[in-house]
């Protein structure tokens, strides 16, 4: 395999993810090259070619001229196998690179088998091995899901000149708001999820968190439904927590919301579904309905 | 203005999942099926761009087997003035680039302005359709939207990226959107507007009258993910079950 690692930069900064796209080719012993839109000074730190594109002339989002850099980069360095995070910026880039190559895509990579790549299917109740049937594939990667290499080496950077291009506009970033509560500080979270049912059981949620002495959070579904504000909600798009007590009510356990609590040190969750893939990480599953075991867990804290 | 907005139903991933003989995907018996959450965003964005802009036509299209009707009925329900079905019993054989293959022939004559889609799908998350069907197409694709707004003939969009950062970003149209969650709230069909569906146009078309493509990619097996997890599973009476995690939250932590 000749790999090229396409990296990512935002607001100014490479993005740290890029290192698990090296951690990647170097678990697979693969020789690789790597791509960025970036700027000089925020190289990524490891030996080999660095196929650089100025952002300045670039921009941070124009997904048709990063699409035709890659291409460039991906050409001069010989690559079969074309590497993205799944990430905003790579689900978005990478279908654009893979039709361009006439090239599969295998999406969202969570291990390498000799047989092919293991994807997560059905909320990760199940697991698909597949593989591309072109010479050239392109390729996304779970984040979280390949350890990051430790940054070390100085690249040897070969700049990819830039002409103008593109179909969509860029018009800036918006930070969230932030709000009343920093989760982050939390030692106990009690988390709402889809299965709470209807927005007046949130109470039962902070009326437990409140009991143990913590904060109440909640996934996403229920932050978007507008049940619970943004700053409260748990996972890849909101907090990323590490309590000493993570209590998942009615939360299903997607990757996205576990990337925000993993790092808890207890997880408790309640669920009515044993095969929850919360089970995966959590401590204790309580097979329970939350609306039952709320109420009774709080009365017997505070009784 | 024409609208195009690409569904898929999915089945509900409560279900308890069973491998299939071939070892290659799921029973289909015994499980419940839905529209595709993201696209349930997609249906609602289109059906409130038709009705800001008055005389817009609508048409929702979803490949499969025949049980996905009723999801083409619901988008129907949902204010969707036109359904067609691209018949495939197959259809989860087919790889993302075949299906989005499949519906850029559909779409290429038709001169559609803003093309919707859901970001990816709950089953198998690709996440690759909608931006296969934009290049296919040779028009914008604007992904992860969490806000849309057209003004005269340009779309913007807010993107959503990691921990609650978002972009703002513009294309002209033709131009298509991928939704994410949370970009609306999907309505329910009331009974009038259910009635009022099954008057509604639902065109069937074989999937061989649009796909010529091979495959790109071969699924080898479908499996249930090796357990990494140990939770210890705690079933029974709730009051039982109080004390038993309390027992173990004083064990175990510090918090009690
Ligand atoms: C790019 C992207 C970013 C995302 N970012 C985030 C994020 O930051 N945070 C996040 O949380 N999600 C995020 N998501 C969404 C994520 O994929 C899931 O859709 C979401 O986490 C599901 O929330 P849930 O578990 O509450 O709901 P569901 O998945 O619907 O699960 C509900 C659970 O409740 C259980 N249940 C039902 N009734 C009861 C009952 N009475 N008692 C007990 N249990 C019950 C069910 O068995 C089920 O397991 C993101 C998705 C994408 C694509």
């Amino acid at each position: 395999m000749k790999a090229l690692l396409v990296g990512e930069y935002r607001e100014g900064k490479l993005l740290e993810s890029s290192y698990e796209l090296i951690g990647f080719a170097q678990t697979l012993g693969a020789e690789f090259e790597l791509f960025l839109v970036g700027s000089t000074d925020q190289l990524p730190q490891v030996d080999g070619k660095l196929h650089l594109a100025d952002v300045a002339a670039a921009g941070e989002f124009n997904p048709a001229l990063h699409k035709q850099l890659v291409l460039d980069a991906a050409q001069k360095a010989g690559a079969d196998t074309i590497v993205f995070l799944h990430s905003s910026y790579g689900w978005d880039l990478a279908p654009r690179v893979a039709l361009a190559l006439n090239a599969a895509q295998v999406s969202e990579v969570v291990e390498a088998a000799a047989d092919g790549y293991l994807l997560p299917a059905c909320n990760s109740k199940l697991r698909r091995t597949v593989k591309a049937t072109t010479d050239r594939s392109v390729v996304t990667l779970q984040v979280g899901a390949f350890m990051a290499a430790e940054p070390g080496g100085t690249p040897q950077v070969e700049e990819l000149s830039v002409a103008a291009g593109g179909n969509t506009e860029f018009g800036g970033y918006e930070q969230a708001e932030a709000g009343e509560v920093d989760l982050g500080k939390a030692e106990v979270i009690v988390s709402a999820g889809r299965g709470v049912g209807k927005p007046e059981n949130v109470a039962m949620i902070e009326a437990l968190a409140k009991a143990l002495g913590g904060e109440y959070g909640a996934s996403r579904p229920v932050v978007d439904a507008g049940w619970v504000p943004h700053d409260r909600q748990v996972g890849t798009t909101g907090q990323v927590v590490s309590p000493k007590l993570y209590v998942a009510c009615g939360i299903s356990g997607a990757i996205q919301h576990l990337a925000g609590m993993k790092k808890s040190e207890f997880v408790l969750a309640i669920n009515t579904d044993k095969d929850a893939p919360i089970a995966e990480i959590a401590d204790v599953l309580v097979v329970a309905d939350i609306k039952q075991f709320a109420p009774a867990l709080t009365a017997k804290l505070v009784g | 203005m024409n609208i195009l907005v690409c569904i898929k139903q999915v089945p509900d991933m409560e279900s308890r999942f069973k491998v299939d003989a071939a070892g290659t995907w799921f029973e289909e018996s015994d499980l419940a099926w839905r529209i595709n959450e993201y696209d349930e965003f997609a249906i609602e964005q289109a059906v409130q761009l038709k009705e800001q802009l008055g005389d817009a036509d609508l048409t929702v299209l979803s490949i499969g087997p025949a049980r996905l009707k009723e999801a083409l009925k619901k988008a129907l329900a949902m204010g969707c003035d036109r359904a067609v079905h691209v018949v495939d019993a197959a259809a989860h054989e087919k790889d993302p680039f075949q299906i989005a293959s499949s519906i850029a022939a559909f779409a290429k004559d038709k001169s559609f302005d803003v093309i919707f889609t859901g970001m990816q799908s709950q089953d198998r998350g690709s996440g690759q359709v909608a931006v296969l069907v934009g290049e296919l197409l040779s028009i914008p694709s604007l992904t992860t939207a969490v806000e849309f707004a057209l003004e005269g003939d340009t779309i913007s969009v807010r993107r959503e990226l990691e921990g609650g950062l978002k972009a703002v970003v513009k294309a002209k149209v033709p131009a298509l959107v991928s939704c994410q969650l949370g970009l609306n709230t999907p309505r329910y069909p009331t009974l009038p507007n259910i009635m009022k569906a099954k008057r509604k146009e639902l065109l069937e078309v074989p999937v061989a009258d649009l796909l010529t493509e091979e495959a790109r990619l071969e699924t080898v097996s479908l499996a249930y993910p090796e357990k990494k997890g140990s939770a210890l599973v705690l079933e029974g009476e709730v009051g039982d079950l109080v004390e038993k995690v309390i027992g173990i939250l004083k064990e175990k932590t510090a918090v009690l």
